[in-house]
């Protein structure tokens, strides 16, 4: 668990310790703390929550914000729902997947990951994109990498 | 000094208006001029962003579109002084897609600092609590009963009577629950107001609490609005520290504690019993009704569950009276809908008014048609679940019966338009797509059907079989609509269907064929 020990990851949960309905929370933490949330801490969350490892593991499959590998320095989330189809989302996508970033595997290239998400709430300024949390409206490929090699340290 | 306004609202970030900022600071140190920067809420004319307002004697003054590299030119020009300047659209609430709103829970967005207590009791903030807590909690609800106010996060459901019942359950805990996942295509009405005026909720969702006799609050709001939540956050700090929050809300006996809640990336979380199974820390699993929530809701306590826009139109329905707010409206729904036009349109945004307004006076006079200039072909409402509308809908009155009449559905009020390269094969098959991704997996019907679904319209499109696929898919529609638990997999038939039925050509099926 790259810079975390167990113990401070056990640490940081402190305050969801025995608490069943906290094991969103704790692995929203995880993530927050990890990028991401490794097979061991889905252990150390069931261990913390008091409840079994298939419980949290059932919370962690079920909701797509998870991710079980580290992601890419810059995540950058792509909208594809209806609002942006309309706004011509899919000019978009195919110029992204020219660059080699694909929305749908959401592979690494050059530190940099793709992935799709439905609706950023930018439904007027489509198509809409965020990278590493800042929002891109009327986005185009070239405004989304500019953005994400900027944030590339 | 002069007083100069910058939105940070996200739509307004997502074309710069961050760096234009720190550019007009930046710029105006370096020309001497001395100026006040104030951030604020978006006015909801999202084209116009980045939109930089400056005070004058005669109201604000508003340049539109203004990017970093405009910046110093427009200072320069002494455009602050003088209000004149080549990207100047005059006075903001005189813009013709403004003036005529009536902004009742939008009235403070865009226009105060979201982050000042102050500014938002000048403006008329917590005058409604203040009545509030002067009530017996069933005046507060027989307020929000006779307002006529329904539910904005879909349903139409009567607030009063919502609350009514909690208020009638006994329990040593009741929760209200503010449910801000707002995840439909083509809306963001609750994200504007929680970033423009997050104590408007916050009041809301006190006076609720008042009403219904619970103490604790909950907003649950979807990981991808990740400003909302910092700023609804910063908000409940300080309205903590102000005593606003707390165990005595404004110095009364009255206690209430809220909490902000992040999703985690799941539609059906927006359903509100999937949504209690998430604060429960849950798979967001839907739960069968009866109980409804408001019996047995959150850990099972009685609840209230409202929309952002819900509770927001509460504050001002106790200030100005329930009264004025019924006075507003179409038949059986009152008061005010913030619609907002989103997908291929010129002019996309809000716009807040009485329910009753046509469709095409929504979409044509203030959305000024489609972004690409082409024919509008349809529009969306309601979100992935709402019907596709044609433009021989136009004279519709955007209300709950109306539009339903018309074979659409309000729901949160977000009208996607597209234009005539939409293919509309392609849309019922996303419809089918995003239901088999976004199921919960309880019922068979939503499952499973999605599936069978998109492939039942693959082989239509692919002109295999037509008459029997057509067939099996209206079956599917069938099944869905009456099997499944929830709207989910009970509503994907309306967009389906009504594509097929409006653009069977994008279907490849033959004019004349029996549908
Ligand atoms: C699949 C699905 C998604 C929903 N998403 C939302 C949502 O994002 N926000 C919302 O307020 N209501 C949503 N609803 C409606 C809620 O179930 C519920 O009716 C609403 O929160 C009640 O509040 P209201 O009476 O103030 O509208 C959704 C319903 C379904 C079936
Ligand atoms: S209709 Fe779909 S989302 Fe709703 S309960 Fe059934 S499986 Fe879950
Ligand atoms: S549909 Fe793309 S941001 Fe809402």
């Amino acid at each position: 668990m790259s810079n975390y020990s167990e113990e401070s990851i056990l640490n940081y949960l402190g305050p969801y310790k025995g608490e069943a309905s906290a094991i969103l929370r704790s692995l929203q933490l995880v993530q927050e703390l990890l990028g991401y949330v490794p097979d061991s801490a889905i252990d150390l969350v069931a261990k913390n929550s008091n409840v079994s490892r298939a419980e949290v593991y059932g919370v962690f499959t079920f909701y797509s914000d998870f991710r079980s590998t580290p992601p890419a320095q810059v995540v950058v989330k792509v909208c594809v729902a209806e609002a942006c189809q309309a706004s011509g989302n899919a000019e978009l996508i195919s110029q992204l997947h020219g660059q080699g970033y694909d929305i749908h595997s959401g592979k690494i290239k050059d530190d940099i990951q793709m992935e799709q998400t439905f609706c950023l709430g930018n439904c007027a300024l489509g198509p809409a994109a965020m990278v590493n949390g800042k929002p891109i409206g009327r986005a185009t490929s070239a405004s989304i990498l500019k953005t994400a090699v900027e944030l590339i340290s | 000094m002069i007083k100069v306004f910058v939105p940070l609202d996200s739509a307004a970030l997502s074309m710069g208006a961050d760096e234009v900022a720190i550019a007009i600071v930046q710029s105006a140190a370096s020309q001497g001029k001395d100026i006040t920067l104030i951030r604020t809420g978006s006015r909801g004319m999202l084209w116009l962003e980045p939109l930089v307002e400056v005070e004058t004697s005669a109201g604000r003054i508003g340049f539109a579109n203004i990017s970093t590299e405009a910046v110093p030119e427009l200072i320069k020009s002494g455009a602050l002084d003088t209000g004149s300047h080549k990207s100047s659209i005059g006075l903001v609430e005189e813009h013709d897609f403004f003036k005529n709103q009536n902004r009742v829970t939008f009235a403070r967005v865009g226009v105060i600092d979201p982050l000042s207590i102050s500014d938002y009791e000048n403006h008329g903030g917590l005058v409604g609590l203040r009545k509030a807590l002067e009530m017996s909690a069933a005046e507060v609800v027989s307020q929000v009963t006779e307002s006529g106010l329904r539910g904005r996060g879909g349903a139409g459901f009567p607030a009063g009577i919502k609350w009514q019942t909690v208020l009638n359950t006994q329990s040593d805990q009741k929760y209200i629950c503010c449910n801000a996942d707002e995840g439909d295509s083509g809306t963001f009405a609750d994200r504007m107001l929680m970033e423009g005026d997050p104590f408007t909720l916050i009041e809301g969702m006190i006076i609720s609490g008042i009403a219904v006799g619970a103490t604790q609050g909950l907003i649950y709001v979807r990981s991808e609005y990740p400003h909302a939540i910092d700023i609804l956050n910063r908000a409940i700090a300080m309205a903590n520290e102000y005593g606003l929050l707390g165990s005595n809300v404004l110095g009364s006996k009255s206690a209430f504690a809220l909490e902000v809640r992040v999703g985690a990336g799941s539609y059906v979380c927006g359903e509100e019993t999937a949504m209690l199974e998430s604060l429960e820390g849950k798979r967001g699993m839907v739960r069968a009704k009866p109980p409804i929530p408001a019996l047995v809701g959150l850990f099972g306590k009685p609840t209230v569950i409202n929309n952002v826009m819900t509770l927001s139109a509460v504050p001002m329905i106790l200030a100005q009276g329930a009264a004025a707010y019924q006075a507003l409206g179409h038949e059986r729904s009152r008061g005010t809908q913030v619609f907002q036009l989103a997908g291929n349109i010129k002019r996309g945004g809000v716009v807040e008014v009485a329910f009753g307004i046509t469709l095409g006076e929504l979409v044509d006079i203030y959305g000024g048609g489609t972004n690409s200039g082409k024919p509008v072909k349809t529009v969306q409402i309601g979100g992935p679940l709402g019907a596709y509308l044609g433009t021989e809908s136009w004279d519709v009155a955007m209300a709950y019966e109306s539009l339903a009449q018309a074979g659409g559905m309000l729901g949160h009020g977000g009208i996607v338009v597209f234009d005539d390269t939409a293919n509309m094969a392609k849309q019922a098959r996303f419809a089918m797509e995003f239901c088999a991704e976004e199921s919960c997996g309880k019922c068979t019907p939503c499952r499973i059907g999605s599936t069978r679904g998109v492939e039942v319209i693959d082989r239509i499109v692919a002109g295999e079989d037509q008459e029997k696929n057509l067939e099996l898919l209206e079956d599917l529609c069938e099944v869905m609509t009456d099997g499944s638990l929830c709207a989910m997999g009970g509503l994907t038939p309306m967009p389906v269907r009504s594509a097929l039925k409006l653009f069977p050509a994008d279907f490849g099926i033959k004019t004349g064929a029996k549908l």
